[in-house]
C-alpha cells in the first residue's frame, strides 16, 4: 500500500556541547533516510552540528490534565535555588 | 599544440561544465520528487553542483583573462565548446535512472575531488576540498537509494537494473584523458584518471552486489565530450538555459 | 455536558492567550477549522513551487539560479513544516494529499496564475511573498502551538524571499527598455491577484467569526490587505513601477491608501476551478504523486527487510 512513509521527530544540536532541541518532523522509511531528510530540511542555514531522529510513535507525552499534579509541587521547593540562601556579609561567591 | 594557459582553461571548463549540466538536470526534479523530503534533497544537490560550477567557471574566466565572467562562460558559449561528460547531460528519466546516474557520478567525483585536493594549483585544490565534502554526501545518498531500490520491490529492482544497463556505456568517458591532461599531469595540476579506474569499478561492483543489481556488461563505451561532441540532449539544455541571455544580449539580470 | 465543560475550559485558556497544544482538549470545530486552514496553507506552499519552478532552468545568471532554487526549496520545507503541524491534529499527510486531489482541500488561488516571463519571478517574490509574509507574521501569534511555531520558523526563513523578488524588479527597472516593459507587465498581471490573496472583504468572509473567537486569526482580511498595500506602494514608486489601479491614492485623513474595488467575479471564478492554471497545477501534482508511488513502496519494502 502506498503511504507517505513513517513520521520521525528531529532534534538538532546547534553547537557542539549544546542541548538537542526539537526542530520538527520528517517522513522517512528508515533511519538513514530520516537522518538525511532531517539534514536536508532542518540544517539548510547552518543550524546544526549534530542530529537525532526518533520514530514519532516512540515519543510519550505527558497528559495536559496532569499538569498541576506533575509540575505544581515543584513551585514550593524554593530551597532548590541558590537565591534561597543568605550569604554572610563580605563572603565571596565561589 | 595547446599552451599551459589553454590547458588549464579547458580543464577548468571541463570541471565547471560537468557540475553545471549535472546541476541543471538535478534542478529539473524541483516539485517532482517521489516525496516532499526527497524533493528538497535533490534540489540541495543541484545547489551544490551549481555552486561548484560557479567556482570553476569563475576561475576559468580569470585564467582566460579577457574580461569575461563565469556567467559569460555558462550562458554565451556554444554547444561545441562545452566539455561536460555525456553522463551528466542525459535526461533525468525516472527516479531509478536519476539514482543510478547519481551513483555513477558521485563515486567518480568522490575519488576525483579527493585526488584534486592535492593539485599543485591552490585554487583547484581549494574548490576540490569544498566539493569533496559535498560529494561524499551525494554518494551516501545515492548508495542508500541504490540499496533501497535494488532490494525493495521487483519493480524497483527492474527499473534500477535497466537504468544501470543503459548508463553503463557512458562510464568509460569519465577516465578519458586528452591533450590538456597530458600537459597538466606533468606539473601536478591535473590527476591521472587511469589511476581512478580500479577503485571506481571496485566500489561500483561492491555497491551493486550489495543491492542485488547485476553488473552491466560493456560492449562499447561512448565518448566525445573531450572534443565537445555531445548527445542531442545538450543543445536543448543550452537553448533553455541560455535563452534570456541570448534573447536580450544588452540586459543585465 | 462533557463537551460544554471542555469548551468553557478551552475558551478561558484562549482568552488568557495561552497556546493550545496537541493533547489539550479542544472543540471539534476548532480542530476542523485548523486542519482546513493549515492543510490549505501547506498545499499552497507545495503548489507554489510549480510556477517558480517553471523558471529554474531558464534563470538568467548562476546567482539568480541558486537564489531561485534555494527559495523554492524553502517553500517545499515550509509545506513540510505545515503538514507536520496539521499532523499533530490527527490527520495524516496521505489523507491531506487525498483531500487536495479530491478537491476537498484548497490551495491559494494565486498559484492558478501563470509565471510567463522572468519578471514574473520578481513579481511573485515581491508581491506574492510580500502578501504572504504580512499574513504569516500575524499568524505567529495564532492560538495553536504547533502552527504558531511553524509560522515563527517560516517567517524567519522567508525574510529573504520578498527581498529577492524586489531585487529582480529593481534590476529590471534599472535595465533596458525591454526589461522595464517586462517588469511593468508582470506588475500589471500580479497586483490584483496579490490583493485577492487576503480573501474576501471582512463583511463577506464566511469563516472568520470563530477564527477570531478562537484566536486562530488575529487580524482581519481587510486590515492585512491594507497593511500590504501601504508598504508596497512606496516600494513600487521608488523603482518607478506604476500600480495598475487608477483609483489608488493616499488618504490624508485615514493615513492610508484608498484603492479601487477588487474583481470578485474573477476571484470566485478562479477559486471554482476556472483560472488559467488550475487544471495544470493539479495534474502536475497528481502525476508526480502517482509516479512516486513505486519509489515509496520500494523504500518501505526495504525498511521491512531490515528488521
Amino acid at each position: 500500500m502506498d503511504t507517505q512513509l513513517d513520521l520521525w521527530e528531529v532534534f538538532i544540536q546547534g553547537k557542539s556541547g549544546g542541548n538537542y532541541t526539537h526542530a520538527g518532523s520528517v517522513h522517512a522509511a528508515d533511519s538513514n533516510m530520516a537522518l538525511q531528510n532531517a539534514r536536508d530540511i532542518y540544517t539548510r542555514r547552518n543550524e546544526g552540528s549534530s542530529i537525532w531522529v526518533i520514530p514519532s510513535k516512540y515519543v510519550v507525552a505527558s497528559n495536559p490534565e496532569d499538569a498541576d499534579m506533575l509540575f505544581d509541587p515543584a513551585n514550593e521547593k524554593i530551597y532548590r535555588h541558590p537565591t534561597f540562601y543568605v550569604m554572610p556579609e563580605g563572603a565571596k561567591q565561589i | 599544440m595547446m599552451n599551459k594557459q589553454e590547458a588549464i582553461f579547458k580543464y577548468l571548463v571541463r570541471l565547471g561544465d560537468c557540475a553545471l549540466i549535472h546541476g541543471h538536470r538535478l534542478s529539473e526534479w524541483c516539485s517532482r520528487g517521489p516525496i516532499l523530503e526527497e524533493d528538497l534533497a535533490l534540489t540541495n544537490m543541484a545547489l551544490d553542483n551549481i555552486g561548484r560550477a560557479q567556482a570553476f567557471l569563475k576561475y576559468a574566466a580569470e585564467v582566460q583573462g579577457n574580461g569575461l565572467s563565469e556567467d559569460d562562460l555558462a550562458y554565451k558559449r556554444d554547444e561545441r565548446a562545452f566539455y561536460n561528460n555525456l553522463l551528466t547531460e542525459l535526461p533525468i528519466g525516472d527516479f531509478a535512472f536519476t539514482i543510478a546516474k547519481q551513483l555513477l557520478l558521485s563515486v567518480f567525483e568522490n575519488i576525483q575531488m579527493q585526488a584534486l585536493c592535492k593539485s599543485a594549483d591552490a585554487t583547484i585544490a581549494g574548490i576540490a576540498a569544498k566539493s569533496h565534502k559535498e560529494v561524499r554526501y551525494h554518494l551516501t545518498h545515492a548508495r542508500d537509494w541504490t540499496m533501497r531500490l535494488g532490494k525493495g520491490t521487483l519493480e524497483s529492482n527492474t527499473r534500477l537494473q535497466q537504468a544501470f544497463n543503459q548508463l553503463w556505456m557512458y562510464t568509460g568517458e569519465l577516465f578519458e584523458m586528452y591533450e590538456e591532461d597530458a600537459i597538466l599531469n606533468k606539473q601536478g595540476i591535473a590527476i591521472d584518471l587511469n589511476e581512478l579506474k580500479t577503485p571506481y569499478y571496485n566500489t561500483i561492483t561492491s555497491i551493486l552486489n550489495d543491492s542485488n543489481i547485476k553488473m552491466p556488461v560493456a560492449d562499447y563505451m561512448q565518448t566525445g565530450s573531450r572534443k565537445g561532441i555531445h548527445t542531442e540532449y545538450l543543445g536543448h539544455i543550452l537553448s533553455e538555459m541560455q535563452y534570456l541571455q541570448r534573447a536580450y544580449p544588452d540586459a543585465k539580470w | 455536558m462533557e463537551s460544554v465543560i471542555v469548551s468553557s475550559d478551552f475558551q478561558s485558556k484562549i482568552d488568557q492567550d495561552a497556546n493550545i497544544e496537541p493533547k489539550d482538549s479542544m472543540p471539534d470545530a476548532y480542530r476542523e477549522h485548523l486542519i482546513r486552514q493549515i492543510s490549505q496553507h501547506a498545499h499552497s506552499e507545495v503548489i507554489g513551487m510549480q510556477p517558480e519552478g517553471n523558471w529554474i532552468t531558464r534563470a538568467p545568471s548562476l546567482r539568480a539560479k541558486q537564489i531561485l532554487l534555494a527559495k523554492i526549496q524553502d517553500e517545499g520545507g515550509h509545506g513540510l513544516y505545515l503538514y507536520s503541524a496539521a499532523e499533530t491534529l490527527g490527520i495524516s499527510r496521505d489523507e491531506m494529499i487525498r483531500q487536495l486531489h479530491s478537491g476537498k482541500a484548497k490551495y491559494s488561488n494565486i498559484f492558478n496564475y501563470p509565471a510567463l516571463t522572468w519578471a514574473d519571478i520578481g513579481a511573485i517574490g515581491w508581491l506574492v511573498d510580500g502578501a504572504a509574509i504580512v499574513n504569516q507574521v500575524s499568524l505567529q501569534r495564532t492560538s495553536y502551538g504547533p502552527y504558531a511555531r511553524a509560522m515563527v520558523r517560516i517567517c524567519k526563513e522567508e525574510s529573504f524571499h520578498q527581498r529577492q523578488g524586489y531585487e529582480i524588479m529593481t534590476k529590471m527597472m534599472n535595465g533596458t527598455e525591454a526589461q522595464k516593459q517586462m517588469a511593468q507587465d508582470a506588475m500589471n498581471r500580479w497586483w490584483w491577484p496579490s490583493l485577492m490573496m487576503f480573501g474576501p472583504h471582512d463583511s463577506d468572509s464566511p469563516h472568520s467569526g470563530n477564527a477570531f473567537t478562537w484566536k486562530i486569526k488575529r487580524k482581519s482580511n481587510d486590515e492585512l490587505r491594507q497593511k500590504f498595500i501601504d508598504k508596497t506602494v512606496q516600494q513600487a514608486e521608488v523603482i518607478g513601477l506604476t500600480i495598475p489601479d487608477p483609483e489608488l491614492r493616499w488618504n490624508e485623513t485615514k493615513q492610508m491608501y484608498d484603492h479601487g474595488e477588487i474583481n470578485w467575479e474573477e476571484f470566485k471564478r478562479v477559486i471554482n476551478g476556472n483560472g488559467p492554471c488550475n487544471r495544470q497545477r493539479m495534474e502536475h501534482h497528481m502525476h508526480v504523486h502517482a509516479e512516486g508511488a513505486w519509489v515509496r513502496e520500494a523504500a518501505e519494502a526495504y525498511a521491512k527487510q531490515q528488521h
